[in-house]
């Protein structure tokens, strides 16, 4: 049981390290793209300047998300060789895809777009930086399509112990895979919106180079407001869909308990200390109905009664997620969503009245809201991941029979520890290097990129 | 010929593709600290890799998604069973991957040094791990009925892998050398051509030293012959007309033969290994097969045909990325990209 426990911390502590780092990623490569693609299209330097200095930062955090990914495909064999064998004939196929078709395009392109500005034309270097962000969102769907066929499995027959792949098309197709890539570049945009946001708001107040923060601050307002609305469109797409394929999930998320028609919305629900039971609660009657039906009447199924639903298909046994993470976990990407939407409209106002600048009142709240995507990103895959459990692949294979046999709790916990200690010092690293970067500016980040002279001293 | 085979050539591949671009990557970090003796030129040594250093790694990243998707057992026994190995070789992809990034964004001279010594020490730990691994993959090791490894880190360590790792780190240093004598200009690539003629020797040693153990550690001689045929003698003599080379400062054919060289040696150890994929020292019946280990026909046939598609299209790109990069990079501190 305990490299079980173990491996699973271990999975959580690199999986949410990667994820602190892949949506910026994801998200910073098209405001890259979109300010170099002006500066392309109208020949003005100044969109160059903006392109090489969010494209700084960009590089940065893409070293972080490089590095800690390759961790995440070795870890399936090392932790999880049971998972691997039982779904390798269908998971290891996105897996591949994903390095040869993204992989290969993002890391060899950005090594183009980084050392080429000299060795090529404006337009071939342009078109590198676009292959790159490509590359990102490429990557981001395989990876979600090799997920979601751990949520929802579909494409396969169960053969020979373990699941084999029967139909690629539903597998590419798994309608689960692309509501989560359309939740999750959309919600990488709105971290790109609001990195770029909180980094100009926070020169703009200083007001140090003001004409070149303004465009910034403009681009990701427009940016960051689609993005959001996108990004709650498509999470209540997903909280319908968790409704009729992971009940459970859905349940969790609400801490509903009781089945109800119509269901209630819990405002505040305290919970003992297995994280899995209902104390006291404090409830909106028939909001929860109307958010999955449109309409003040619908039943809800509660944990209890899917808790007996669930032994009664799958064995006896406890399905119930800790409920403490998911419920939690939804509450808090929701606020952080609706506070981002707030935001971002706010943030509109100026841009629309074309009145961007240091003037504009509490502009000090987008350099605190740098962090609101990142506790979004966080809890929403809390929620998605641990609202999955006690399944690895939903309804096929349990957590608990996935981990590798020949593991001794003495070689897990060494490498948790490890891992822990490295991604520490990184994360102290890598967040003085965005801060230096980013108090900077863009003509610090220029000098800085011309060597000191060899024999002074380091400047 | 069976998908499966294909498969192992595939991946067989995937691996000699990485040892020798990756190869050397990982010999121009461990010569950095060496031979770049101030800041331009070690700036300088590490733009010769900066593009590519990357897109390089993807090929690990790629043969390991292959392995899992096309051999899922496989994967998941050697992924498992070389769990402290492997968890090592992470440690040091990340030092190295962060290093470079890192290194250029702050001028304090004692900072600049840290990450020099992490690309280093991150450099060396890679490729004598990765020399371990296939040294042993060679070898054999324990794996029981359930396909399941029984063996510790310390069953790695044996004699033939340790030589397996010492002339993986030769070998990638050698070419790192020669491969800096190639993209640099003046006294440094001087002294990084001085450095191959000194590395030739000590990596022809360890290279003798690997052939003649493989007939003892491993069964070439049941499953090859006692002449191994035509590809390990190649190999060898590979590496000798490098040393020719080097010497007579024809760079360009040392760099190529050196290539073939690794090529050619890991295309060796995959051939005592087919078509197992993991050979089992318990019992040779345990043993991991291209064919009980392999994904279904249609997952088979299904990557077959996207790898046919794409391959070409990755190799043609990156091929091209080496080209657009193709000069020498001049240690002069206004042209240097940091």
């Amino acid at each position: 049981m305990l490299p079980v426990i173990l491996s699973r911390l271990q999975f959580a502590l690199t999986t949410v390290y990667h994820f602190f780092f892949v949506p910026l990623t994801l998200g910073l490569a098209w405001f890259v793209v979109i300010l170099e693609t002006i500066y392309v299209r109208r020949g003005n330097e100044a969109y160059k300047r903006l392109a090489k200095f969010w494209g700084k930062l960009f590089l940065i955090n893409f070293a972080m998300g490089v590095v800690t990914g390759i961790v995440m495909e070795f870890q399936f064999g090392m932790n999880w060789a049971g998972y691997a064998r039982f779904v390798g004939d269908i998971f290891g196929a996105p897996l591949a895809i994903e390095a040869l078709l993204a992989f290969f395009l993002e890391s060899t392109f950005l090594g183009l777009w980084i050392f080429g500005w000299e060795s090529m034309s404006r337009g071939l270097h342009v078109a590198t930086i676009w292959l790159v962000a490509v590359g990102s969102s490429l990557s981001a769907l395989w990876i979600l399509i090799a997920n979601a066929f751990m949520q929802h499995p579909v494409g396969y027959v169960l053969n020979n112990g373990r699941a084999e792949m029967v139909d690629f098309g539903a597998l590419v197709f798994n309608p689960k895979a692309w509501i989560m890539f359309e939740h999750t570049l959309t919600s990488g945009l709105t971290t790109g919106a609001f990195f770029v946001l909180g980094i100009s708001a926070y020169h703009l107040l200083r007001r140090k180079e003001v004409d070149f923060f303004k465009p910034s601050f403009s681009l990701a307002a427009i940016v960051g407001t689609i993005a959001v609305v996108l990004v709650i469109l498509g999470g209540h797409e997903q909280g319908l869909w968790l409704l009729q394929n992971q009940p459970m999930k859905a349940a969790s998320a609400e801490a509903l308990y009781q089945t109800e028609d119509p269901a209630s919305f819990s405002l505040l629900t305290i919970g003992d200390l297995s994280g899995k039971r209902e104390v006291w609660s404090v409830r909106i009657p028939r909001v929860l109905s109307l958010l999955y039906f449109n309409q003040l009447n619908g039943k809800v199924p509660g944990i209890n009664d899917l808790q007996q639903s669930y032994q009664a298909e799958y064995g006896p046994g406890d399905y119930i997620p800790l409920v403490v993470f998911t419920y939690w976990g939804f509450r808090l990407m929701v606020a952080a969503g609706f506070a981002m939407l707030a935001l971002a409209g706010y943030a509109l106002y100026f841009v629309m009245r074309n009145r961007v600048g240091p003037q504009i009142r509490w502009l000090g709240l987008f350099v605190l809201a740098m962090a609101l995507p990142y506790i979004a990103n966080t809890s929403g895959w809390v929620l998605t991941e641990l609202g999955r459990q006690p399944f690895i692949v939903y309804g096929l294979l349990k957590t608990d029979a996935a981990v590798s046999p020949n593991l001794t709790p003495g070689m897990v916990l060494f490498s948790l520890i490890g891992f822990a200690l490295v991604y520490t010092a990184l994360m102290g690293a890598d967040v003085y290097l965005l801060a230096k970067t980013a108090k900077a500016g863009p003509s610090g980040a220029e000098a800085e990129s011309s060597p000191s002279p060899i024999s002074g001293p380091a400047a | 010929m069976s998908l499966n085979v294909l498969w192992f050539m595939l991946i067989a591949i995937l691996y000699v593709g990485f040892f020798i671009l990756e190869g050397f990557d990982f010999g121009v970090g461990m010569l950095l600290p060496f031979l770049g003796k101030d800041d331009a030129e070690r700036r300088t040594i590490i733009n010769t890799i900066g593009p590519h250093w990357d897109g390089n790694e993807v090929w690990l990243i790629t043969a390991g998604g292959a392995t899992f998707a096309a051999f899922p057992n496989w994967y998941a026994t050697l992924f498992s069973g070389f769990y402290p190995a492997l968890f090592l070789l992470l440690l040091a992809l990340i030092g190295r991957g962060v290093s470079f990034e890192f290194r250029s964004k702050d001028a304090r001279p004692l900072w600049r040094t840290f990450w020099d010594w992490t690309i280093f020490a991150s450099s060396l730990l890679a490729s004598i791990l990765l020399g371990v691994a296939f040294a042993n993959l060679a070898k054999g090791v324990p794996v029981d009925a359930q396909m399941n490894y029984t063996g510790t880190l310390w069953t790695l360590l044996n004699p033939y892998g340790l030589i397996g790792g010492l002339s993986t780190a030769a070998g990638f240093t050698l070419i790192g050398a020669i491969f800096l004598s190639l993209k640099t200009s003046g006294e440094l690539m001087d002294r990084a051509h001085a450095a191959a003629r000194k590395l030739w020797l000590p990596t022809v040693v360890l290279i003798l030293a690997l052939l003649v153990t493989t007939y003892f550690y491993t069964d070439i001689v049941a499953h090859l012959g006692i002449d191994p045929g035509v590809v390990p003698i190649a190999s060898l003599a590979s590496l000798l007309l490098t040393g020719y080379f080097i010497n007579r400062k024809m760079n360009g054919w040392a760099f190529g033969l050196m290539a073939a060289h690794i090529a050619l040696t890991l295309i060796s150890c995959f051939l005592i290994m087919f078509p197992r994929l993991m050979i089992s020292t318990t019992d040779p019946a345990f043993s991991l097969t291209i064919y009980n280990a392999a994904s279904s026909p249609y997952t088979l046939k299904v990557m077959s045909i996207i790898a046919l598609i794409f391959v070409p299209i990755v190799l043609a790109y990156q091929a091209w990325s080496y080209w657009v990069f193709r000069k020498r990079i001049l240690s002069d501190p206004k042209s240097l990209t940091y």
